[in-house]
């Protein structure tokens, strides 16, 4: 009798923390029926985030974060931030979600969860469209500029064969202006600096050669809120079958998304 | 918590900085020679006022004289190729710091050699020297020798100036400390120590041209005035 009355009591209060969890802090729920979804996006960091001649901001974070808002049929809010504060702002509750071209490492794993990828982020080696380059050891021979100190220039030094000339450079103007005057064969940057290049100018548009760091871009989320990250998760999977991300992956990074993201 | 100093991950990289010390002097070495010599030839055009050339080193002292020689250094590396002359990191260097060092000591030579009094010419003439022996013995030996302490210490500006030439990857010494303080971030070590070679590299320097001040030049010019 003792333990049966223990056992109901035992299934009365875990069906009652199962029904309390949900009520109290399921994300997902607070944004259907506030009816906007708020997110906090980057606003000095092109091509993810900045602020547009109309003075609204623009860039394919914010694209992503519009398309979330679309399939969740709730209104948009966007909070800008910088890379220090993005992850307070979530921790806080002040947002919903980050899209602020957040990257995954153990550190931030700890804290926060992250959604599936939805853009590449990496540093490689870039050239010239029509230079035969495809693995490190083709790079034998050649000469890349870098900026001095940049994590770039960490991995490239790490893993340039014998035969690589390195020219350093103080800041990543340079660098990029030893390339595009042809001084150096090839650059050492982040895809993001090329997209940048690439808009300015024509006649030397870098090309990817060799990655030497993939850190693909995600949607940062609270901690237990499962049903919010598996719709997150769920419409960025949609998106990457009918086309949407590759859209935007094309129209800020000029390039089609890569097939291991 | 005070400041931790460290200076074995600088010294671990000597050889780094002495190979890029001995890079900012060989550049120093081409630079002064070449320099110098732009220098001799300006001053004599500008003196003797030879047209057009005057007029030609007028501007080009003035253009160089009151603009960066970091501005001068990109234009010349990042500049250039864009007219098709495409030269590699150290030659822009070099050419750089040829003609920084030619605008410069073009009006400090010129200044020795319009401080010679004409009579020394007339008086050379009347010893039957010939044009080249005038020019030598009775203008440009005792013209340089005049302005010697002022030219050295252009020189060793040169050299210090060349630090800047590491913007566009060359690997002279400030690359070299830049170089390191990226890699280990011992900023005072590096460059205390950076500091310490491009003194004794200076006053190397000026020990040398005060050397051959000496023996080359105040001498024949001391000779030639008595």
């Amino acid at each position: 009798m003792t333990q049966r009355y223990s056992a109901l009591l035992a299934a009365l209060f875990a069906s009652l923390m199962l029904s309390q969890a949900p009520a109290h802090a399921d994300g997902l729920e607070d944004v259907v029926k506030r009816g906007t979804l708020k997110v906090a996006v980057p606003q000095d960091f092109p091509p993810f985030g900045s602020v547009g001649p109309d003075m609204k901001p623009r860039g394919l974070d914010i694209d992503t974060a519009k398309l979330l808002a679309e399939q969740l049929k709730v209104k948009l809010e966007l909070t800008p931030v910088n890379s220090t504060n993005r992850i307070p702002f979530l921790t806080t509750g002040k947002v919903d979600l980050v899209i602020s071209s957040l990257g995954k490492n153990p550190e931030r794993e700890k804290v926060i969860d992250f959604s599936s990828a939805y853009a590449p982020f990496y540093l490689a080696v870039f050239g010239p469209p029509d230079a035969a380059i495809k693995t490190l050891d083709d790079l034998k021979g050649k000469t890349i500029s870098v900026t001095r100190g940049a994590i770039e220039d960490i991995e490239l030094t790490k893993v340039a064969p014998e035969g690589v000339t390195i020219k350093r450079f103080e800041d990543n103007n340079t660098t990029i202006a030893a390339y595009l005057a042809g001084q150096v064969d090839l650059i050492a940057s982040g895809n993001v600096v090329m997209v940048a290049i690439s808009e300015k100018n024509p006649k030397r548009v870098p090309a990817l050669k060799v990655k030497l760091k993939d850190s693909p871009v995600y949607v940062g989320v609270n901690k237990n809120e499962p049903a919010l990250l598996d719709k997150v998760n769920q419409i960025l999977a949609t998106a990457k079958t009918d086309g949407s991300l590759e859209k935007n992956s094309q129209t800020w990074l000029k390039e089609p998304l890569p097939a291991d993201l | 918590m005070a400041y931790q100093f460290d200076f074995i991950p600088v010294i671990q990289n000597t050889d780094l900085l002495l190979r890029g010390a001995l890079f900012t002097l060989e550049l120093t070495a081409i630079g002064a020679v070449f320099g110098v010599g732009l220098g001799i030839v300006g001053a004599l055009v500008r003196a003797w006022n030879i047209r057009p050339f005057s007029a030609i080193f007028g501007v080009y002292v003035e253009l160089i004289r009151n603009t960066p020689f970091l501005v001068q250094l990109f234009f010349i590396f990042f500049g250039l190729p864009s007219l098709g002359v495409q030269i590699s990191e150290w030659q822009a260097a070099v050419l750089a710091m040829v003609i920084n060092l030619g605008a410069y000591s073009t009006e400090i030579i010129r200044a020795g050699i319009q401080a010679i009094p004409r009579g020394q010419l007339e008086a050379a003439a009347a010893l039957a020297m010939s044009r080249f022996e005038a020019f030598r013995h009775v203008i440009l030996l005792p013209a340089l020798g005049k302005v010697w302490p002022a030219l050295s210490s252009q020189i060793i500006i040169v050299m210090l100036g060349s630090a800047v030439c590491s913007q566009i990857a060359t690997e002279e010494l400030s690359f070299a400390a830049n170089f390191i303080q990226s890699r280990n971030f011992r900023a005072f070590e590096t460059y205390a120590l950076t500091t310490l070679i491009y003194l004794c590299m200076a006053l190397l320097i000026r020990q040398l041209l005060n050397w051959i001040g000496r023996r080359y030049i105040s001498r024949s010019s001391a000779g030639s005035s008595q």
